[in-house]
């Protein structure tokens, strides 16, 4: 795993954020030490649990959608990882390398009738518990921001 | 006597009242365990009274969320009855957002879940 800490993008808050860059092997169980981090950092920066709870649920999503849809889990291929954290916002892009997609396309878990097909939440959950989220890059990319009041 | 890894199961009043082992249910092998486990319960010892305690999970991710939907799928099928309970806020909440608090039967604690079985 590769990292690279620094201080780049403008945040609202009067401290320079503090950033997370990494590459990750498309490995479902390559990842929780990064989400581990980011968890951490969180609470270091005085965020509420159950704050941190709905960023632990959009990391766990978008990095295992990644893995599992995006890449196929191919060891050939990585998924990239920054992030942004401070006291009152939470930014992340998590990027894949494989063939993209419409997230316009997939079905909406809530429905009635898709209550018991047993995947498709991921997204959903991602949008609940984030402020914003954008998808870019054809669908190969996810772009997620919590902004706490 | 079966031996599980993810779960502890107690017998209530000819109810299987199931606790999960796990305060994170996250891992891909983990879930896939537990759901052998879960089905066992209900396709080879035959019980037909069950209550998922969720008292000790922090955390669970949407591939878990599947597995217990196949379980649902699976005791409905088999005709048993199931009920969760025990489910911190946070996790009640990932519950509502995926509208499967419509799906499974919720109740606060496990004497609530026993007074209905």
């Amino acid at each position: 795993m590769h990292w690279l800490f620094s201080s780049e993008r403008p945040m609202p808050s009067s401290r320079k954020p503090h950033v997370i860059r990494c590459s990750l092997p498309s490995d479902l169980t390559a990842y929780h030490e990064l989400v581990q981090q980011v968890l951490d950092k969180l609470q270091e920066l005085g965020w509420k649990k159950e704050n941190i709870f709905g960023v632990h649920m959009a990391l766990e999503e978008s990095i295992s959608n990644a893995i599992r849809h995006g890449n196929h889990e191919d060891p050939a291929k990585q998924v990239h990882f920054h992030s942004e954290l401070a006291e009152n916002c939470f930014y992340a892009q998590v990027c894949d390398e494989g063939t993209g997609y419409d997230p316009g396309v997939v079905p909406d878990c809530c429905l009635p009738e898709n209550l018991e097909i047993p995947g498709g939440r991921g997204l959903a959950l991602i949008r609940a518990f984030m402020t914003t989220v954008t998808h870019s890059d054809e669908g190969r990319c996810v772009t997620m921001e919590k902004q706490l009041e | 006597m079966a031996k599980y890894r993810h779960i502890e199961v107690n017998e209530s009043a000819h109810v299987s009242v199931v606790r999960f082992l796990d305060q994170k249910i996250i891992d891909p092998d983990a879930i896939q365990e537990l759901g052998y486990e879960l089905f066992e319960l209900v396709e080879k010892d035959n019980r037909k009274k069950l209550v998922l305690n969720f008292s000790e999970v922090e955390f669970l991710s949407s591939a878990a969320l599947g597995k217990l939907i196949t379980f649902e799928k699976k005791t409905k099928r088999l005709e048993a009855d199931l009920i969760l309970t025990n489910i911190a806020p946070e996790i009640f909440q990932v519950f509502a957002i995926t509208n499967l608090d419509k799906l499974f039967q919720i109740k606060d604690s496990e004497a609530d879940a026993l007074a209905v079985l």
